[in-house]
């Protein structure tokens, strides 16, 4: 099995793919499917911005500007923003903490396949009958009387995904409590775990919640239950408590691993230990329990009474407690220290000012009085795109650059990336600044368009203009994979220079079993440590060299996952009557318990990889390296 | 790990469940997946509270009018007992008792398809009363409530058949110990949520 170094055939690389239970394939897996969702988020965010560019535009109808609105949003947060992040998780939070897979690799891959198949019926819409239109929020008042099949897309594919990241959080829970090397402790582990670790917590508590109100949506729509129906005695608020209860935790699932990785990013090219770990750890702590307790003051207008008003306000204020932690501990690592403006670091410096700007506007909403104010409009559109767009997707890019070298190999364009950022950075801030204004101008969010006596065209066009940016820097970056790809230029270990945690000092990309021994972890920043007491071999062991007991792949994951997918459409097409759709639906779960079965009985115990095995793949890889060491220097400086 | 690997009682681990790495994880795993389930069920329960005796204008059902207890007390006593005896089965496990162990286990299945048959008579009865999933807000929510504790129901007696034609030949291993104490811990699981059904479904609906 040390057959990882051989050049395979290009069908033996996609069912090597579809059949992977590596977490670092996984996590390319995660990041290609994610990368092309948020492409298809950005084309119909850029839909969007034409329709708004001018006053009484015919760009898109009124129903079709419903379905692209909805499509972006749910895309952006479900498709794009959170398989980008499971990417990075997977990629780099079992090399943190010296795991050598995660404890279960067979679900690792079943979550993303769920994920995957997910997306794509969400997704397939667009070409059966039309796409959701109620919104991401999927209120039920209007949900239930949306016609045609976008509503049971959007329930069906969110069930199946959600199953998918509920798999996926539980993994990463039990793999960082069980399976850290020798000596590493709760508080050595790095911030980026540790935020994995409290996101999966709350992924783990919130998507439970949002399933239960997903199969009432589908209950109702599909089967004639009446959970949300007035009429027969039900309650439509129901649907707004499942949803935020879910939703807003899902905010911080996305946003603590962003801070995970613009903490990594500080200490790295600030070259400093980070300022106040401890208290940066109890603060993920802190805003992952505070997270589940806020839920309410998305539904400040609802009517919950002047009470339950007071305490939602209360508790979302104090969010901002450790949230202001975290930004004033990134400053004073920044501070005094030694910093080397990578793109990585650009994007994290840019971060802090961008994401205060969205936590400000947020305590401002907090206030339950202005809030009745402000509902419902721009300024409200402002605030969460300053927050997902100025915290994650930043984060995501800033990740890209960083984690590049780790998961590929290579280095992404340092020019390139500057370009990038620079469109990016100042398109999002035109786009998003001038909407603030919008709001408090009295422009209501998701109407299709508004009239030319309303003064609202030249800051609608204006914020257009900055989309186009945005769109720009994006074009750049692909630009940069592509030419990244292209040229195929390996480095090494520690591409950065000034890596300080496990993964780099292990090769890039890692070999499939990461570590041939296990590393012996002496303190916070494990590798910085043997660095800085000059050794040479890289790491401790806690270990001798021996037998490594893996994983064997698998394709049922991909079974069970396409059993769900074809079951949904059973089920979608249960109330046209359809003589076909019973048969479908129990046809696809019947594939999906019967290859969950098969996983059951059949025993499957994996593969050694032996000491022989390992010593001639460490030859290798030395080889490899002398060879790098001869060309020209990998990475920077 | 090594499947022929013969053991006796004397050589077999107090904790053959998590004596293994695998065993760990799978035991770790297996109570956040309870967590999971906990948070499932709670949303059915308050659900359930919020949409009691809400329906149309001049539903003829209510909790209090339809629920009787004599039989869901019988399912109650006879889903308790099933726990201890997933208990017993598990004792045998741990002491290298294959055999003891698979009859504890036959006979939970036995009572878990007991409890089942009388969940299917007495929702039979209920549609026959023209209390039917569709009629109401409340009927939609005391289905689902107590039909997806019955789906666990069905998975876990699923879960446990299969174990023990799978392993009825080979006996106890470090593989598949931690399969049963597993199944067995959902079982328990199953059964704690029936405890609370009882009580907010049926014993909080009968007093009204």
């Amino acid at each position: 099995m040390s057959s990882n170094s051989q050049k395979k055939g290009f069908g033996a690389t996609i069912w090597d793919y579809l059949t992977t239970v590596d977490h670092k394939k996984i996590a390319i897996l995660y990041l290609i499917s994610g990368g092309f969702f948020f492409l298809v988020g950005g084309v119909e965010a850029m839909l969007i911005r034409i329709q708004l560019m001018k006053a009484g535009n015919d760009f898109l109808s009124a129903g079709t500007y419903n379905e692209v609105l909805t499509m972006h949003g749910t895309t952006m947060i479900f498709l794009a923003a959170m398989p980008i992040l499971l990417a990075f998780m997977n990629a780099v939070s079992p090399l943190q903490i010296g795991a050598r897979d995660v404890a279960f690799p067979f679900l690792n891959s079943l979550g993303f396949w769920l994920f995957f198949f997910g997306g794509v019926f969400l997704n397939l819409s667009w070409f059966l009958g039309g796409a959701p239109d109620a919104g991401w929020t999927n209120y039920a008042s209007l949900a239930l009387a949306s016609e045609g099949h976008g509503i049971d897309f959007y329930s069906l594919g969110l069930t199946i995904s959600g199953f998918g990241t509920l798999i996926a959080g539980i993994n990463f829970l039990v793999t960082i409590i069980n399976m850290r090397a020798p000596g590493m402790t709760y508080m050595r582990m790095p911030l980026f775990t540790w935020t994995t670790f409290v996101a999966s917590a709350l992924i783990l508590l919130a998507f439970p919640p949002l399933t239960v109100g997903i199969f009432f949506m589908v209950f109702d729509r599909l089967f004639g239950a009446n959970f949300f129906d007035v009429t027969m005695g039900g309650n439509t608020i129901i649907w707004e408590h499942f949803f935020w209860i879910f939703g807003h935790p899902e905010v911080y699932i996305l946003v603590l691993p962003a801070f995970g990785i613009f903490s990594e990013i500080f200490a790295i090219f600030s070259r400093k230990r980070l300022f106040g770990y401890t208290a940066l750890v109890f603060a993920t702590i802190l805003i992952g329990f505070y997270g589940f307790m806020v839920w309410a003051h998305h539904m400040f207008t609802v009517g919950l009474g002047p009470t339950a008003n007071a305490v939602f306000a209360l508790a979302t204020m104090i969010i901002a407690v450790p949230t202001g932690i975290k930004i004033f501990n990134w400053l004073l690592t920044i501070w005094g220290g030694s910093i080397s403006f990578t793109v990585p670091m650009i994007y994290a410096v840019a971060f802090i000012p961008s994401f205060v700007a969205g936590g400000v506007t947020g305590v401002m909403q907090a206030i339950a009085p202005l809030d009745y104010q402000l509902h419902d409009s721009y300024f409200i559109v402002a605030h969460f795109h300053y927050v997902i767009v100025g915290g994650v997707v930043l984060a995501i890019l800033a990740g890209t650059h960083l984690y590049w070298p780790k998961m590929f190999g290579t280095m992404l364009s340092e020019k390139l990336g500057k370009w990038t950022f620079w469109f990016f950075f100042i398109g999002f801030h035109l786009t998003f600044f001038i909407q603030h204004f919008l709001g408090l101008m009295g422009m209501p969010r998701r109407v299709y368009t508004f009239g030319a006596d309303q003064g609202w065209d030249l800051f609608n066009a204006i914020s257009s203009v900055g989309a186009l940016f945005m769109a720009i820097g994006v074009i750049i970056l692909l630009v940069n994979v592509v030419m990244t790809v292209a040229k195929n230029e390996r480095v090494g270990n520690d591409p950065w220079g000034d890596g300080r945690t496990l993964e780099w000092a292990i090769p890039s990309p890692p070999p499939f079993y990461n570590f041939a021994q296990t590393p012996l972890v002496r303190g916070l920043d494990p590798y910085w440590i043997e660095k800085m007491e000059g050794n040479k071999e890289g790491m401790v062991y806690a270990e001798p060299l021996g037998d490594i007991h893996m994983p064997n792949g698998s394709f049922i994951p991909f079974v069970i996952s396409l059993g769900m997918f074809i079951a949904s459409f059973g089920a979608m097409y249960f109330m046209d009557d359809k003589a076909w759709a019973l048969p479908v639906l129990i046809g696809g779960l019947a594939i999906t318990f019967g290859s969950m079965l098969v996983r059951s009985l059949k025993d499957d115990l994996g593969f050694h990889v032996t000491k022989e095995e390992l010593i001639a793949d460490n030859e290798r890889i030395q080889r490899e390296a002398r060879a790098l060491e001869g060309g020209k220097k990998g990475g920077l400086k | 790990m090594d499947l022929n690997k013969r053991y006796t009682p004397q050589t077999w681990p107090d904790h053959p469940e998590t004596a293994t790495l695998e065993g760990k994880n799978k035991f770790v795993g297996f109570w956040l997946l309870l967590a999971a389930e906990t948070v499932t069920f709670a949303s059915l329960f308050a659900t359930y509270l919020a949409l009691k005796d809400k329906g149309p204008s001049g539903m003829e059902f209510s909790a209090a009018g339809l629920f009787e207890l004599p039989l869901v007390f019988a399912m109650t006593m006879i889903l308790l007992t099933s726990s201890l005896t997933s208990v017993y089965a598990i004792y045998h496990m741990k002491n290298h008792n294959f055999k003891a162990m698979q009859a504890w286990l036959g006979i939970t299945v036995l009572l878990g398809l007991a409890f089942l048959g009388l969940e299917i008579y007495e929702f039979n009865h209920y549609v026959h009363l023209g209390f039917g999933y569709t009629n109401s807000a409340f009927s939609s929510a005391f289905y689902t409530l107590v039909g997806t504790h019955g789906a666990h129901v069905v998975f876990g007696l699923s879960w446990f058949i299969a174990l023990m034609i799978r392993n009825a030949k080979r006996g106890l291993n470090m593989y598949n110990a931690p399969k049963f104490y597993l199944a067995a811990l959902y079982w328990h699981f199953i059964d704690v949520v029936w405890v609370f059904i009882f009580t907010v479904v049926y014993l909080m609906g009968v007093i009204g």
